[in-house]
């Protein structure tokens, strides 16, 4: 056929161009189609962008938290100063105020200046000052442990202060401090020659993944421990509340529920709950649990629970989700070899179920763990949360923080060093979701099962 | 309480092996000859004891805290509540007392009979306190009647409540033991029992509905006894003042919520539905399954990470662009604190990113594929196709995808609680701070709250309204994706 001359042509392009040369309408098709595409490209690099500079931002801000200042000090217990009548009686020596203390850290770095041969026109109360405030108490809480001390010179490494330890992160300048009441150019002359002598360093701290908050004048001694803890006894109710109700709401709803109006509000109702700003469930919490209830305030059984009736949404939809993807012949054989509904059910579907409701229960966890908008309401910040619960009940009762409002509370704070610790806060926060969420993803690698 | 509870725990345990035997040795000892398995009798029996004897115990304690105390709040005469005081607040002094010398007697402190003999001259605060129960004022011949007669109800009650679920279980044990033989359907009994226990799981979805309407509605009702409606609603000010009189309109916060909701659908949208379609149409599979995912990850970090980039990064930044006069990046002096509606706006757009990309990158995907190749088989090249055929079928998805991003951005707390700042006013200018609903029920319910003023209750409003308007959105998104969908098959 192809041989065949077509001397009419009567297909030749009516505009009379040739296929192989792009006329101008096709040009400007394939240009749009090329800027459509960039369009595209623009997109997702715009946002895989703000995920890296986020990244970034929260990593360059944060590391700087885990480590901090020491000074380490060899502070002269004087008995005169500790102990007046020399008997080693405890009560006595409780009767010594933290005022009482303070003296020996002057002496101690007086004896410093003299041993080293530092020249410096620093009084020795301006050279006490570059510790942390809570350099006295950690002092006389040592002294109180160890009363056969007394008399002797111990070694101490004590925190400085936020400003020293800003100053060797370079978040403190020579320039930055002008108007700075709480340290002066003087102190940071004598902190270089601390840090050239060696007995001022920085290194790792691990109170600051272990130790509690701390008031507004120390951000120096802040730490998520605590709220750490809190957040975990959060993460138990959840656990121990939303998974049996979630699994047993979704097997009623997918296995048994017939099709009927009330079957059509729940399920409705469960879609939209999912739906409802978490700040709500803050409101039901408060009205509800605490208002109606009185359960105690602050308590993170409390926020346990608000945070159950938010994950409930979340790990219902999930576990309806792996029990339909279970095939129907499962159930038809094991009722046919005369198991009843509820046994086939129990027996075979759930099992089969078990990873895909794991992975969602986890990813449901992952996402209570970081609300923290219904824990403002219910009264988890604003509050020193000191000490850690000594058990189970005290850590469920009483008040504590949790690790999002930990670090809502220190970006709401006055010292810039407090942003230091929120930044570190979210580093811890953000390991524990990335490890919670890749345990999800290979649960579901491992166990997912194709029918 | 604890020792009647593992006296139903030893009865219903007790009667798990006694059902079973008994159903056995009357089937003659071979399981083949009873109705369903042998340990299926077992949980019956566990059933029968344990449900209406735990039922009627959880009854008891919610019902009867409920009878004592209003009996004891008659004893109180009003005379008796000191000024700055309420009948409640001295209430919660007679229990934390009586709970108090329970817990002295209890802990060998104290014997049974001087707690009974106990006056109010003995300086029973301090004594008190030393052990660890604070109360919260002097304690006054009243209030200690009222924390005794408050002891002896609960003693009486509690001795009743015993004994009355210790007969409920011991009778519902020797029924289950009278009706267990060899043909009662015992399989039957307990399936019906875990199917009513999963229906009570279902419904608990109901419940919280219920709870968080009815726990809202509540309290406005009350906002509205002390405020007037149409100030909340049509007033044009937000000045609440802990002193009484305050303006309280929800416009400005409204204004605020929405103009911040605007930006970040104008950040999130046109970003996630470009990336969505590039990634559904574009995209290999390789490049498909690294962005997305990466995408996703912005969808899972907490918000109070985005509050505190907003607060920290995104909102210095913005005052360095367009603030700080010559010193600045454009020498104009427009801004001046880091918090603004333009700071909130773009870092919740970020977080909307993935949200809009992942629902439309779905409904993407659900447009056939024939659509494609019948407006490719015309001529059409892929950005034609798009924009004309696959856009248009998905467009009823994506409307509802962009509707459930602003509910989101609507309802979204930490960003604008850290970002938005704290004034309330209704002006144009996204260099400014404004405050928004979300923020003010932060404000008004953190700190000391006193839950009969307008100014605490006004939060609940507020609540309702956001409720009501991110549900409204959720349901026209259904509604819409319902209605217009197009059926392909």
């Amino acid at each position: 056929m192809s041989d065949i001359p077509n001397p009419a042509a009567p297909f030749a392009d009516p505009r009379g161009a040739s296929l192989l040369v792009q006329d101008g309408r096709t040009k400007r098709r394939n240009a749009a189609e090329g800027r459509f595409k960039l369009y595209g490209i623009i997109a997702i690099v715009i946002g895989l962008l703000m995920l890296l500079t986020l990244l970034f931002t929260i990593i360059s801000r944060g590391t700087g938290a885990f480590q901090q200042t020491y000074v380490t000090l060899s502070v002269p217990l004087l008995e005169d100063k500790l102990d007046k009548n020399g008997n080693r009686d405890l009560e006595d020596i409780k009767k010594v105020s933290t005022f009482g203390y303070s003296p020996l850290l002057k002496a101690a770095f007086e004896n410093k200046v003299e041993a080293a041969g530092i020249e410096t026109d620093l009084k020795s109360k301006d050279m006490a000052d570059i510790l942390s405030k809570d350099a006295a108490a950690q002092l006389r809480d040592h002294v109180l442990a160890n009363p056969e001390l007394i008399g002797t010179a111990a070694e101490f490494e004590f925190l400085t202060n936020s400003r020293v330890d800003g100053y060797l992160k370079g978040r403190v300048t020579r320039e930055s401090i002008a108007n700075d009441k709480n340290i002066s150019a003087e102190q940071l002359d004598f902190v270089d020659v601390l840090i050239a002598d060696g007995s001022l360093e920085k290194r790792f701290n691990l109170d600051f993944i272990t130790g509690a908050d701390a008031s507004d004048a120390r951000p120096e001694a802040a730490g998520m421990g605590v709220s750490m803890i809190g957040s975990f006894a959060m993460m138990l109710v959840v656990l121990v509340l939303a998974l049996p109700i979630g699994v047993a709401a979704s097997i009623y709803l997918e296995e048994f529920a017939p099709k009927n109006w009330i079957t059509d509000i729940i399920e409705v109702n469960i879609s939209n709950l999912a739906a409802v700003p978490s700040i709500v469930f803050g409101i039901l919490g408060l009205a509800v649990f605490i208002n109606y209830m009185h359960l105690p305030n602050s308590a993170p059984l409390v926020g346990g629970l608000v945070l159950t009736l938010m994950t409930l949404p979340t790990i219902i939809i999930s576990t309806r989700a792996s029990l339909k993807s279970v095939p129907p012949s499962i159930r038809d054989a094991a009722l046919g070899v005369g198991a009843s509904k509820m046994q086939s059910v129990f027996h075979h579907v759930l099992p089969l179920a078990a990873p895909g409701i794991l992975t969602g229960t986890i990813i449901g966890l992952a996402q209570a763990l970081g609300e923290t908008a219904p824990l403002l309401l219910i009264g988890m910040v604003g509050f020193i949360a000191s000490n850690p619960p000594e058990n189970i009940a005290e850590g469920l009762m009483s008040p504590n923080s949790a690790m999002p409002a930990q670090i809502y509370e220190w970006a709401k704070r006055a010292d810039p060093a407090f942003y230091e610790r929120a930044w570190g806060g979210i580093i811890i926060l953000l390991v524990f979701l990335i490890s919670m969420n890749a345990i999800a993803v290979l649960l579901r690698r491992r166990f997912e099962r194709r029918w | 309480m604890l020792p009647l509870v593992i006296l139903i725990a030893a009865l219903a345990l007790g009667g798990y092996f006694l059902a079973r035997r008994r159903a056995l040795a009357s089937a003659q000892g071979d399981s083949r000859n009873l109705h369903s398995l042998p340990s299926y009798y077992g949980y019956n029996a566990v059933m029968s004891v344990a449900v209406p004897a735990l039922l009627v115990l959880g009854l008891w304690l919610l019902v009867q805290p409920m009878l004592v105390q209003s009996s004891v709040v008659d004893m109180i005469p009003a005379e008796a509540v000191p000024e700055g005081s309420s009948v409640n607040l001295i209430m919660s002094d007679v229990r934390r007392l009586a709970d108090g010398l329970d817990a002295a007697v209890s802990a060998g402190a104290l014997s049974a009979g001087d707690a009974t003999d106990l006056s109010a001259a003995d300086d029973l605060r301090a004594w008190l306190a030393e052990r660890g129960v604070a109360i919260g004022a002097e304690i006054s011949p009243e209030v200690l009647a009222a924390a005794q007669a408050y002891r002896e109800m609960t003693a009486t009650g509690n001795f009743w409540r015993n004994i009355v679920v210790a007969l409920i279980a011991m009778i519902a044990l020797f029924l289950v033991l009278r009706e267990t033989d060899a043909e009662f359907r015992a399989r039957n009994r307990v399936e019906g029992g875990i199917k009513a226990l999963l229906i009570l799981a279902a419904s608990l979805a109901i419940l919280t509905t219920v709870g968080i309407v009815l726990s809202m509605l509540f309290e406005t009702i009350n906002f509205f006894n002390l405020h007037p409606w149409t100030d909340f609603f049509f007033g044009s000010s937000w000045a609440p003042n802990f002193r009484g009189d305050s303006d309280l309109s929800i416009l400005p916060l409204l204004w605020g919520t929405l103009y911040i909701s605007l930006i970040a659908l104008l950040v999130a949208v046109p970003i996630g539905l470009f990336a969505a379609i590039y990634l559904s149409e574009y995209a290999g599979p390789k490049v498909r399954a690294t962005a997305k995912p990466l995408l996703e990850i912005l969808a899972g970090i907490p918000t109070i990470v985005y509050g505190l980039f907003a607060l920290l990064t995104v909102g210095p930044f913005l005052v360095k662009v367009f603030g700080r006069g010559d010193a600045g990046l454009l020498g104009v002096d427009w801004m001046s604190g880091a918090t603004s509606v333009l700071t909130a706006g773009l870092v919740m757009g970020i977080m909307l990113i993935p949200f809009v990309s992942s629902l439309s990158d779905d409904i993407i995907n659900a447009v056939p594929q024939s659509l494609r190749d019948g407006s490719f088989g015309l001529g059409a090249t892929q950005s034609e196709t798009i924009r004309q055929v696959v856009i248009p079928a998905a467009l009823p998805g994506i409307v509802g995808a962009v509707l459930l991003a602003a509910s989101r951005a609507i309802g979204e707390t930490m960003i604008v609680v850290l970002g938005a700042g704290a004034i309330a006013r209704i002006s144009g200018n996204p260099l400014e701070a404004m405050t928004t609903i979300t923020t003010r029920i932060v404000s008004q319910l953190t700190g000391d709250s006193d839950f009969a003023s307008p100014e605490t209750l006004v939060a609940f409003a507020l609540g309702l309204t956001l409720f009501v308007l991110t549900l409204g959105l959720n349901v026209l998104a259904l509604y819409i994706v319902r209605k217009y969908r197009e059926q392909y098959e």
